[in-house]
């Protein structure tokens, strides 16, 4: 037990010293270096790697769930996209009268379904702090009162699975809908500028990597503080023994409750983060394909470390880039592969074995 | 003794030996007759030729009239070549002629005997010229002759033609031939005609004769005059009575579209069923997530494809034979996906989940790069095609009547094999208490093996049913896989007659609220209605109770 504490602890700090670097370096060989070096880094791959952390943070916060408390969420895509969508609204609102109908008041979806006004919910997302709120408010509380509900009715294991993907592929029919508001299956996208500044910058860009790697930092930090905490052990508990748990006196739900929000925040911070950088955002987000992908990042990397998705999630998607330039055919036929070959003979993820050698 | 009645036996039998060559002679010397009858009411073409083909329009009509009344047996094809501007006369001797347009050569035909008389030029022919007013008699004119086809259900369709016309003679015409009509269906549709014309065109009597026929009656173009008189007649008696029988119809016409979306919702709850009913086998019996389900349909659709494409010659039996080859092509993939994956995670089953999601991927991209990243065209045969028409306001396809009753059969033969057969009681005896199981001597591996494999075989026949309602191709299996998982977690694992009645609700919850909601909506409605049906009862309409459920 003490070994495999001493070793997660080694591994905690290597990843956090791995991403002060990642901030220091990847800048550095962006900027500094000519564009001859050999080391030199293009703006287009540092916006790569910026989506791939922002991924990163939310397989971060699925493992939160389910490598520290037991529930396989298949809906934490949905968190992302509503992240997402609150800084995509604020988004739209920066293009102003910039857009093909140059209409300053409402965005171009709505002039084309001839809209009068702007809907409610649309209302100060103009400005930045309001999107912010959004940012955490949206996911967060759809997460409280989802759990609220699903945790106090005792909705657990496989159930609770298939219910979050119920929820997420809801979600998905109601965002394909022109009359929500926001932008039918085209979704929100020609984004402009963000806080004033053009997206299409290189130092905005390099600017969007760096609150990426940072977020993630503080991302990794927050769990691990919890994690460590009496909270993290009692979460612990529950994931290994919930009636006991239960039966010793804790109170299950609420842990649940707090932990399952906090972990739907971080996913919508992901999300918020990543629009900018893809630069559209559109209900596909909220598919339920895709909330699955996102579990086979933590489990390959290795469930129940915080470094272990950071891992699986950049092996993943950098994998997902090369195959579909290379072999575009045959992404589905290794998606799939790494799902039945992880669950078949890597129960613990590629980390795992990292902290096996390390322990012996 | 025996005598006299061998007398009168050998009597009666030459009787009716006599009686029956006496019939026999007549029918054959009356035959002859017949067609020396026809050949000579036939000859009236060529008594007409000159009029036909004269150049006042008058005289041709006349002409047409004559030919109308008259009782050739051929009259309806020459009526009909006239309208097609192929009949022609041969001017050399005024022979009447049927003509064969190829290019510039026309190929010309007796028009009596049908006889092959070779090509001729054009000048060497005179058309029977045609107008707007010549078409028009003609088209009544075929009407009228159609309206007394020796076939009822020309009859019938020729009546339903003459709906909406205005045309006073026509209508008084089918008011005669109805008190004739033997036939009940085409009675019924003239007695509409003539009550909708009455309706519109006829005294105050008329109107009312018309209307106490209407009273009860669901024929759409009597509702639509009777809303007419309602609406807008000088008499107030007859608006007041309009109204009084609209009211019941529409009561009437309120309840049928009411039967009809609950059928329609049976049908879609039958599929809903039936997409679920094997992962009722692998989820509820097994408890094995299987996210592969909807991928084993899809085999199961595009084995129906595949038989398709292999006998072209027998679409009419394809469904026959699709049913076991669809069940043996997904029973074994399940029985090869649970030796070779999942029985190496029974007890880990976000694990399974995992994996299987892993298979399904794989499958659906199998079948992408192998077959065609497209839907490909499953045909559906003659038979499932058509409708039932109870009433004019009721009718029900016969796809979807079909889609129940094989839903239903199913359902049944799963039920019997999993409460009556030995393999059955292995089944729950294993899903119960394996160790116990194993004690009595059951081979629990291979239960768990046909277990899979018969649950994946019944996703295969349902697949074969689903490429009969909507697109087979490589997104099938992902378009019903949540549905199904909702059906089931609905009725409560472990339970078959759960799943059909979660099915059924669904289907018809998801109907009734579509009039209302939009589609997407209702859907969208019926995923929130369970996913709070699941907080209140998390085992879903009928939880299992005792020892299983503790697991």
């Amino acid at each position: 037990m003490m070994t495999s504490n001493q070793s997660s602890l080694v591994l905690d700090r290597t990843m956090i010293v791995s991403l002060l670097l990642l901030v220091a370096i990847v800048p550095f060989l962006n900027v500094v270096l000519s564009s001859d070096s050999p080391f030199y880094v293009e703006t287009y791959s540092v916006t790569q790697l910026g989506k791939y952390l922002c991924l990163a943070l939310l397989a971060l916060s699925v493992d939160l769930v389910w490598g520290y408390l037991g529930i396989l969420s298949l809906g934490h895509g949905a968190f992302f996209a509503l992240g997402g969508y609150a800084m995509g609204m604020y988004l739209m609102r920066q293009i102003g009268s910039r857009g093909v109908y140059g209409n300053p008041d409402m965005p171009d979806f709505m002039v084309f379904l001839n809209w009068q006004e702007l809907p409610w919910f649309w209302f100060g997302m103009d400005h930045f702090a309001v999107a912010v709120i959004a940012i955490v408010l949206a996911p967060g509380i759809l997460a409280f009162v989802f759990g609220w509900f699903a945790f106090r009715s005792r909705v657990n294991g496989v159930y609770l699975s298939i219910i979050t993907q119920a929820m997420t592929f809801a979600l998905m029919l109601a965002f394909y809908r022109n009359e929500m508001g926001f932008g039918g299956n085209n979704g929100l996208t020609d984004f402009k500028d963000i806080l004033g500044f053009s997206l299409q910058d290189d130092t905005v860009r390099l600017s969007m990597f760096v609150a990426s790697a940072a977020f993630l930092l503080i991302g990794f930090i927050v769990c691990r503080r919890i994690t460590i905490s009496r909270a993290g052990r009692v979460a612990l508990a529950v994931r290994d023994a919930e009636s006991r748990t239960r039966f010793l006196g804790f109170n299950v739900d609420n842990y649940k409750l707090w932990l399952f929000t906090i972990s739907a925040i971080l996913a919508g911070i992901a999300g918020a983060l990543y629009v900018p950088q893809a630069g559209i955002i559109n209900p596909n987000q909220f598919a339920p394909l895709w909330s699955i992908e996102i579990v086979i990042w933590v489990a390959l990397g290795g469930r129940g470390t915080l470094y272990g998705p950071i891992v699986g999630a950049l092996i993943v998607n950098y994998l997902k880039s090369w195959f579909t330039v290379a072999f575009p055919e045959y992404w589905l036929f290794a998606l799939g592969a790494l799902f039945v070959f992880s669950t078949l003979f890597l129960p613990r993820g590629i980390t795992g074995l990292l902290q096996k050698e390390e322990s012996a | 003794m025996n005598s006299p009645k061998l007398q009168r036996l050998t009597r009666y039998l030459l009787q009716t030996l006599t009686a029956i060559s006496i019939v026999v002679l007549g029918v054959l010397s009356n035959s002859t007759s017949v067609l020396a009858q026809d050949d000579a009411a036939n000859q009236i073409i060529q008594d007409l030729a000159s009029e036909l083909t004269h150049k006042k329009t008058a005289s041709r009509l006349v002409a047409i009239e004559k030919l109308a009344n008259s009782n050739a047996p051929k009259k309806t094809i020459w009526l009909e070549a006239i309208l097609e501007g192929s009949l022609y006369m041969r001017k050399e001797d005024k022979r009447m002629v049927t003509v064969d347009k190829n290019g510039s050569r026309y190929s010309i035909t007796d028009a009596i005997t049908g006889e092959q008389l070779g090509e001729e030029k054009k000048r060497a022919l005179r058309k029977i010229k045609i107008n707007n007013s010549i078409r028009g008699t003609i088209r009544n004119a075929l009407g009228t002759i159609a309206l007394t086809d020796p076939d009822a259900q020309k009859r019938n369709s020729a009546v339903i033609q003459l709906f909406g016309a205005t045309n006073g003679e026509v209508v008084e015409q089918v008011r005669e031939l109805a008190n004739t009509e033997t036939d009940t269906q085409v009675k019924n549709s003239m007695l509409t005609l003539v009550s909708v014309y009455d309706l519109k065109e006829g005294s105050v009597e008329q109107k009312k004769a018309a209307m106490s026929y209407a009273e009860g009656k669901l024929e759409g173009e009597l509702v639509n005059a009777l809303r007419e008189i309602s609406e807008s007649d000088n008499n107030d008696e007859l608006r007041l009575e309009a109204k009084r029988i609209l009211q019941v119809v529409e009561q009437k016409q309120k309840w049928y579209a009411r039967a009809e979306t609950v059928f329609f919702g049976l049908s879609l709850g039958s599929v809903l069923v039936l997409a679920a009913i094997g992962l009722a086998v692998t989820f509820g019996v097994m408890g094995v997530i299987n996210m592969a389900h909807g991928e084993l349909l899809m085999l199961g659709a595009y084995t129906t494809y595949f038989i398709q494409q292999w006998f072209p010659d027998a679409i009419a039996y394809s469904l026959i034979f699709a049913v076991p080859a669809a069940f043996l092509v997904s029973g074994s993939f399940g029985i090869l996906i649970e030796r070779g994956v999942i029985r190496h995670l029974y007890g880990r089953p976000l694990e399974t989940l995992l994996a299987t999601f892993g298979i399904s991927l794989i499958l659906q991209q199998t079948v992408r790069t192998f077959v065609s990243s497209q839907n490909v065209a499953v045909v559906n045969p003659t038979w499932m095609s058509g409708s039932w028409i109870i009433n004019p306001a009721f009718s029900l396809t016969w796809n979807r009547i079909y889609i129940i009753a094989f839903c239903l059969c199913v359902f049944l033969l799963l039920l019997l094999l999993i409460t009556r057969s030995s393999f059955g009681l292995q089944m729950r005896a294993v899903a119960q208490n394996r160790q116990m199981a194993r004690a009595m001597g059951i081979r629990s591996s291979r239960v768990d093996a046909l277990t899979f494999g018969l649950g994946s075989g019944i996703a295969g026949i349902a697949g074969v049913a689903l490429s009969q309602l909507g697109n087979v191709g490589p997104n099938l299996g992902q378009n019903y896989i949540i549905d199904s998982f909702m059906v089931v977690v609905f009725g409560g694992v472990g339970n078959l007659w759960g799943t059909l009645v979660a099915g059924m609700t669904l289907g018809i919850a998801n109907k009734v609220a579509e009039p209302m909601a939009g589609a997407v909506m209702a859907k969208i409605l019926i995923l929130v209605f369970i996913i709070l049906f699941i907080q209140r009862k998390p085992r879903g309409l009928f939880p299992q109770r005792g020892r299983a459920a503790e697991s």
